[in-house]
Parts: C-alpha cells; sequence; structure tokens
C-alpha cells in the first residue's frame, strides 16, 4: 500500500514549488509576461518561460535557444546545468519539481474505466524521448537555420504540451494581440495537449514515460546522482510489492537507479521490512550482507 | 553489490557542471537565454 502520507508530502511539494517559480500573478491578470533578471536562470523542471508566472526558464527551451544561436555551436551553460542538477538530484526533479509532472499526476487522479498500467510497445516507446531530445532539441535547432543562421526551437515550437497550457492558454485567454494571431499551429499544439490530458487520466504521466527530452536527460544521471534508492539486500523479502506498486513500471528490486524512475517513492513506502530508502549517496546504492 | 560509481562521483560531476556555467555565462550564453526568456516565445504559445 502507497503511504498516503508520503504522497500528500510529494503533492504539496510539488504545488508549492510551481506556485512559488511561477508566482508573477500579475502576469496572469495582465497577460504578459516577466521580464525580470532571474529569467537569465533555468528552473530545474519543465517550465515554460513564457508563462505569465514564470520566474525563471525553461531548461530545455534554453538549450534549443543557444543552439540555435547562431554565435553557438555548444551550450555550456546548459550542459553545465544538466550536470549540477542531474549530479544532485538525478529524476527527482520529474516527480517532485516539475509543473508538467504535477499537471499529469492531477490528471490521472481522474476516474476512468479501466486505467491502462502498460501499453502496448512500451519498452519500444520508452526510447522516443531520446530520439525527440536528440532530433527536435539538439540536431533540428542546430542545423535547420534561416539566411542568417537563426534556428528555432523545434521541440516548442511542434511538440511542447507544457508550453501550449502554460503559456499558451493564458497569453490567448488574457491579450487580444496573440489571441487574433493564433492559427493552425495554435490548433496543433492544442491537439497534442488534448491528446495528452487525455492519455494522463488514463496512463500514469505518458510524457514523462515517452517524450520529455528533460526526463530523458535527467534520467541518465539516475545510476549517479547525489539522491538514489538504497535497497538494503538483507532485509529484502523479494515479496515484489515495490515493482508493483511503481507506476513508472520499474522493475525496483532489478534496477533501482532505473532511467525511468522519477523518485515519487510509493515503492518505499509499499516496502513491508522497509528495505528501501531514498537517500544521499554516502553508502553503496544496494546493500548486501 | 558495491555500486560502480563512488560517493565523489555526483560532488565530482556537480562542480564539473559549475564550472561549464560560469564558462557558459562569461561566452555569454545567459544573456542569450534572458533575451529569450523575456520576450514571449511566440513557437511555444503556438503562434509562429
Amino acid at each position: 500500500m502507497i503511504s498516503a502520507g508520503r504522497e500528500r508530502l510529494r503533492l504539496w511539494v510539488q504545488i508549492v514549488f510551481t506556485a512559488a517559480t511561477n508566482g508573477y500573478w500579475k502576469g496572469f491578470a495582465e497577460g504578459r509576461i516577466y521580464t525580470g533578471p532571474s529569467k537569465s536562470l533555468c528552473l530545474p523542471g519543465l517550465n515554460c518561460y513564457s508563462c505569465p508566472g514564470a520566474l525563471g526558464s525553461c531548461p530545455i527551451g534554453s538549450l534549443q535557444a543557444v543552439l540555435a544561436s547562431r554565435n553557438f555551436s555548444f551550450s555550456f551553460y546548459l550542459t553545465g546545468f544538466f550536470l549540477l542538477v542531474g549530479s544532485l538530484m538525478g529524476r527527482i526533479v520529474c516527480g517532485w519539481l516539475c509543473p508538467f509532472g504535477l499537471t499529469q499526476d492531477l490528471l490521472h487522479r481522474f476516474p476512468f474505466v479501466k486505467k491502462i498500467k502498460k501499453v502496448p510497445g512500451d519498452k519500444a516507446l520508452r526510447f522516443l524521448k531520446y530520439g525527440i531530445l536528440l532530433i527536435f532539441v539538439i540536431l533540428l535547432p542546430m542545423f535547420v537555420v534561416d539566411i542568417v543562421g537563426q534556428g528555432e526551437p523545434w521541440f516548442c515550437k511542434w511538440i511542447c504540451p507544457s508550453g501550449t497550457l502554460m503559456a499558451g492558454w493564458p497569453l490567448v485567454f488574457r491579450n487580444d494581440g496573440i489571441r487574433q494571431a493564433a492559427g493552425l499551429l495554435f490548433l496543433w499544439k492544442n491537439g497534442i495537449l488534448l491528446l495528452l490530458i487525455l492519455l494522463s487520466i488514463m496512463i500514469y504521466r505518458p510524457f514523462c514515460k515517452y517524450i520529455c527530452p528533460l526526463g530523458a536527460i535527467y534520467g541518465l544521471f539516475n545510476k549517479v546522482s547525489f539522491y538514489r534508492l538504497r535497497i538494503d539486500r538483507s532485509r529484502c523479502v523479494h515479496c515484489h510489492a515495490c515493482t508493483r506498486s511503481c507506476k513508472m513500471n520499474v522493475n525496483v528490486e532489478a534496477n533501482p537507479d532505473s532511467t525511468e524512475c522519477i523518485r515519487c517513492g510509493s515503492c518505499v513506502s509499499a516496502c513491508g521490512p522497509k528495505a528501501l530508502s531514498i537517500c544521499p549517496n554516502l553508502q553503496n546504492s544496494q546493500i548486501s550482507k | 553489490m558495491k555500486h560502480r560509481f563512488g560517493r565523489w562521483f555526483p560532488p565530482l560531476l556537480a562542480a564539473v557542471g559549475a564550472i561549464f556555467m560560469i564558462a557558459g555565462i562569461y561566452r555569454g550564453e545567459m544573456a542569450v537565454v534572458l533575451r529569450k526568456a523575456i520576450n514571449i516565445c511566440l513557437e511555444c504559445i503556438g503562434i509562429g
């Protein structure tokens, strides 16, 4: 059984962090965005910088902005950011700090006739996010450029549902000029968002599992990050309650540092003998006696 | 079972990350991010 206390704590951390980092309420009221200096700093989660409340920048949008710029073909700033945040937290960011993760968590609470635990082709679909990272976030912004050498943020433009939800909807609603400019692309992006909303009710975090390039990056750090899932093998009774409780479909006992683990802690709560813990990497992540 | 990566590895990666970030700021990448972030991103909201 998943501890309600841990789930409630996680929900509150998600809500407070999202509210705090998108706290420019005037922007929502007036249909404009914050333009202060904190926008030069990236937030850890997928948080659109054109959200009227956003006080910081989206790391994926920023990476595309730098790579699409004619002056740079590599981003030390964003690579450094991913190394720093990834090595400290890994995908804890996805589970605890990402606004779009929160959105999907809330959507999955809606009742549905049959919740889908595992979609057909799940294993292959997991690789899709790496392809999106490589093609839409890195290669297309770098190499498809106009006559002055300026590229476009392809992922933001054609895929990102977080931008549509956090920036598109509030700005189109509050800003007359933007509303009049909305056309086919806005319809396309709304189609993606509405599909993901529907899928999120049926499947737990489909965007995080299959599409999110930020999750793909942080997932690579799960094996080396400071905070890791630790298994005390002397306590484990191999009941697989941890794996059954995992909504990201991770085989916890076999692979506690899976790239898919968002460190939500449901396995820790489900573990009767208390063999699991998420803790700083001060000891080996798997302990056997 | 001993883990492949020692406890020194995350702080080392974090330190490299911090150095990279400083290098990026020095190269002017932070200004690119700020310039993009303080203007409404039409691509992000689905306008252009």
